[in-house]
């Protein structure tokens, strides 16, 4: 598959193209790139978005309009995201970048129907993840090249919502520096889920990868009314030390026009372990792998398809012990020996 | 006690009855070991480590001569600053140990002064110090090996008058005791002379371990540490030598299982030159190597595997069919040294920045100095030279029994070491004075009675811990050797009021889940009762019955922590394990279906 002017191939993506593809965009590259199984798909990047405002800058300001906004003045700011955003859902698309989109997604679909997702991957000229409220707008279970295009031109239109137009005012973030890529991507069936943390959350320890995992689609996607079982396993031993299999009661599965819904897990599986040891270990070895990357620990969403694939959906910063004291546990003494006297010198 | 009463504390050492009828057994122990009122005010526990069997008079001469040299070296030679020695009690034939801690600042810091110019000039010399007392240990063996043999000639030979020694030769009797104790006693300090400290730089490393990766496992970080070449493996590594050279020398097919040692090697004599080749070899193996014996030195009846060579000589058909087989049969040293390396440096990976790293590798590079030592002291100590001592006491039982005082030689260890010097005395005066000794008509009827108390003893179960729990628990050796931590102590007391929980919870010393029968061992005689694929559950595990570990598919043990190199032994034969677990030999009945997961530490009763 060939990368064209506008759609990037995750296995196209490098790090020189996160200001044209945004940060979603950038990592699933990435990461596709370190060899990480990712579920397969195109970024759209921002030169369709931009195309698109060009044409639209035709008929009226579009920047313009938003730049002269103060941030505090919600009303002005509703009103000029109304009227954008009514522009953006409505206007015809430049014929290039209607042909580029379908042409993706027919050559990526092919004759399958497959459920996809449509993802909002903001950024800047300067390639910052622009990771606030209303442009990480996602998308799930959409078919069709019909409604990718809806839902294309619903995440460039979520850049002119009202919490995104307010935030960017406040923070006086140049209007024509801002951009929308698009991620497309496959949806996995997920037959288990979870996240994992390559520090753990109780005690940051380093060592350890913490995996949460649970029957169908992930927690991420659905608010947390299931405990997942829980594992604790070491980086480097691959000792399973923690495993406390849950009452999962419930899971999602996707829904037959789209969307997921929820059902009750059978009950010969609710007290069964969601993945089996190989895949743990399998997991874990995906976590360092994605760590090791990043040079950071991360917090990494994860599914396995019914194939038994395991698929990373996202990977993020570790953001709670890192922001924690960073106080070495110890440090180099000039005389070595004097270590010893944590031990004989008693507790302090 | 009910299941429902939760305890909140040990029972206090005054509460302890001596069981009825052994009472005149539990008097003839020495005075300064019987528990006094005053003992309810401090903690004690049970160490079942050391002294998992109840003792024979004679045998606590270890706990004594150990202890008077461990707590020297902690409290007058290397003064750590807030630890002393250890205080021991006996009670129906139980051991229970308590601590000596210093708590006062100002005390702290000045012996603090006093272990900064002590202990840090034997880490500083380490090497030379220890090249120097392998000599001494040496010469101190030799002086037990050379100690004259015991004689009551009818007449003093003749040349010893024409030399005009001036002596008899009873007197060389007390002589030679009293050198076979003062030597045995001068073992000990040569044993605790560098011990501690090496626990401390172990723990040194473990607790910033634990410090940078909470939820890192005790038996990954003694992995990191272990030496693996240390003197204690020799025996066992021999034992597979032999195997070996058996199978190349065509003989392996008289080293049949359950053969004796004696029909054994008679066999083998008569296989011409194969045959005498590995008489030879095993005669070089068994100087040192075979000086093992099967316990930890604290029990006269612990015998060496020269004293006899049944068990060594049981576990060379295994290791011959393993090697048949296919399987390498050599411990694969060099991958658990790239293992060891790997280990080691995936870990400083993982620290969170150079200073961190810089520390750790201060840290293990000490923990790796020392830890040889701790690892391959127990050989010369506890094994080589102990064998000496007790058989060197057998020789007096045996003299003593043939002037009728014993009916049998072994029945010396009923009596405490002051007792032995006076029948030694009695046997003197005896062979002076041409009139029969008295020890015959009093000495019989008192091995029997505490013959008879130790077997009572025996069947008896006793608290793990007695007094008030201690706040903090800062004794490195008590927390190492024995696992005893706050955490370890609050599992014991609610332990005791879930009398029928089906899961016993201990350290993770070996990782692996194996189901099987299991096997509860009091004593080391009952090994043979194990099979194939069987579970052993006993007091302690120990290292010298590693060639047992190719039959067993699991271990679990009442006590121990990460120090007992059983667990390593038991991860290189990645056989599953958990020790620590305080209670495993009481729980689980002999028979029963158990399951153990040694890398979480928990023993499931299945049935």
């Amino acid at each position: 598959m060939r990368s064209s002017e506008s759609i990037s191939w995750f296995a196209d993506v490098t790090l020189s193209d996160r200001p044209a593809v945004g940060g979603k965009g950038g990592s699933l590259g990435e990461l596709a790139h370190a060899g990480i199984a990712v579920p397969p798909g195109f970024v759209i990047r921002t030169t369709a978005f931009e195309r698109f405002i060009a044409a639209l800058e035709e008929d009226g300001p579009i920047r313009a309009g938003v730049a002269e906004l103060e941030g505090h003045d919600l009303n002005g700011i509703t009103a000029v995201s109304e009227n954008l955003r009514a522009r953006l859902e409505q206007a015809p698309l430049p014929d290039s970048v209607h042909r580029e989109i379908v042409g993706a997604h027919t050559e990526f679909c092919g004759e399958n129907n497959w459920p996809l997702a449509v993802r909002s991957s903001a950024t800047t000229e300067d390639a910052e993840d622009l990771s606030f409220a209303g442009l990480q707008d996602t998308f799930l279970w959409v078919m069709g090249a019909q409604a990718v295009l809806n839902r294309v031109r619903s995440c460039w239109a979520s850049l002119y919502s009202v919490p995104s137009i307010a935030y960017r005012r406040s923070h006086r973030i140049p209007e024509n520096t801002v951009a929308m890529a698009v991620v497309v991507q496959r949806m996995v069936e997920a037959r288990s889920a979870g996240v994992m943390f390559t520090r753990s959350p109780l005690t940051g320890d380093r060592s350890v990868v913490t995996i949460e995992a649970t029957w169908g689609l992930g927690p991420a996607l659905v608010s947390g009314e299931v405990t997942p079982d829980r594992f604790v396993i070491s980086k480097i031993t691959g000792e399973i030390s923690v495993r406390h299999i849950s009452d999962k009661h419930i899971q999602h599965v996707p829904a037959a026009r789209g969307g997921t819904r929820e059902v009750d897990t059978p009950e010969n599986l609710r007290r069964e372990s969601s993945v089996s040891d190989q895949e743990l270990a399998a997991l874990k070895d995906i976590a360092r792998k994605v760590e090791r990357h990043y040079g950071q620990p991360q917090d990494i969403e994860w599914a396995i398809d019914r194939s038994g694939e395991i698929l990373v959906l996202q990977s993020r910063p570790e953001t709670v012990w890192s922001a924690r004291d960073q106080t070495p546990v110890a440090k180099p003494a000039d005389n070595p020996l004097l270590h010893v006297m944590n031990i004989f010198g008693g507790r302090r | 006690m009910s299941a429902s009463v939760k305890p909140t504390g040990f029972p206090l050492p005054s509460s302890l009855q001596v069981v009825p009828g052994t009472e005149r057994a539990q008097a003839a122990y020495p005075y300064y070991m019987q528990f006094t009122k005053e003992d309810d005010e401090r903690f004690w526990f049970y160490n079942s480590m050391h002294f998992p069997e109840p003792m024979s008079p004679f045998d606590v001469t270890t706990a004594e001569a150990a202890y008077c040299a461990l707590g020297a070296a902690n409290t007058r030679v290397h003064c750590l600053p807030t630890t002393l020695g250890i205080d021991y009690r006996i009670i129906n034939g139980r051991i229970y140990i308590g601590g000596n801690a210093v708590t006062d600042a100002a005390e702290i810091a000045r012996r603090t002064k006093e272990f900064e110019q002590r202990a840090f000039y034997y880490y500083a010399n380490w090497e030379r110090l220890i090249a120097q007392w392998k000599d001494k240990m040496l010469a101190l063996i030799r002086e037990a090996q050379t100690l004259p043999k015991l004689a009551l000639p009818e007449f003093e030979p003749l040349e010893h008058v024409h030399a005009g020694r001036g002596i008899a030769s009873n007197h060389y009797l007390l002589d030679v005791y009293q050198k076979t104790l003062e030597g045995y006693f001068r073992m000990w300090h040569y044993h605790f002379e560098f011990l501690l400290l090496g626990y401390g730089a172990y723990l040194t490393f473990f607790d910033f371990c634990k410090k940078a990766f909470p939820e890192i496992s005790e038996q990954t970080v003694a992995r990191m540490v272990s030496g693996m070449q240390a003197e204690i493996f020799r025996p066992d590594d021999e034992l597979r030598k032999l195997a070996k050279r058996a199978i190349e020398l065509g003989v392996d097919g008289v080293l049949r299982e359950g053969a004796s040692p004696d029909d054994v090697i008679k066999a083998l004599e008569q296989l011409g030159e194969p045959g005498r080749t590995w008489l030879q070899e095993l005669a070089v193996s068994r100087d040192p190597w075979f000086n093992i014996n099967v316990g930890d030195g604290f029990y006269h009846y612990h015998r060496s595997w020269n004293d006899d060579l049944s068990l060594p000589f049981s576990a060379l058909p295994g290791y011959i069919a393993n090697a048949k087989a296919g399987e390498r049969i050599e411990r694969p040293i060099e991958k658990l040294m790239a293992e060891r390396k790997e280990l080691i440096a995936d870990y400083r990976e993982l620290l969170n920045n150079e200073e961190e790293r810089a520390a750790y590798d201060q840290m293990i590079a000490l923990a790796h100095r020392v830890f040889p030592y701790v690892e391959g002291h127990k050989f010369y100590c506890e094994h080589w030279y102990t064998n000496l001592f007790f058989n060197k006491i057998r020789e007096f039982g045996a003299l003593l029994a043939e002037h009728g005082f014993f009916e049998d030689a072994e029945d010396v260890f009923q009596l405490t070491h002051y007792e032995i010097e006076a029948a030694i005395i009695d046997l003197m005066t005896a062979w002076s004075s041409g009139s029969p000794p008295r020890g015959p008509a009093r000495w019989p009827a008192i091995v029997e009675e505490r013959k008879a108390a130790i077997k009572e003893w025996a069947e008896h179960e006793t608290p793990p811990a007695l007094g008030p729990v201690p706040e903090v628990i800062d004794d490195p050796a008590i927390v190492l050797l024995w696992g005893i931590t706050r955490e370890r102590l609050d599992g014991w007391l609610a332990a005791g009021g879930q009398a029928d929980s089906s899961e016993i919870r201990g350290f993770a010393a070996s990782s692996g889940v194996a189901e099987g029968v299991a096997r509860v061992v009091k004593s080391v005689e009952e090994i043979d009762r194990l099979r194939y694929g069987d579970i052993l559950v006993c007091r302690v595990t120990n290292p010298t019955w590693a060639p047992i570990f190719q039959k067993i598919a699991a271990a679990v043990s009442d006590i121990g922590g990460s120090m007992s190199h059983a667990a390593i032994v038991a991860r290189e034969y990645g056989l599953p394990a958990v020790v620590g677990t305080g209670t495993a030999t009481q729980k689980i009945k002999d028979g029963q279906r158990i399951r153990v997961d040694g890398g979480r530490g928990v023993v499931t009763i299945l049935e």
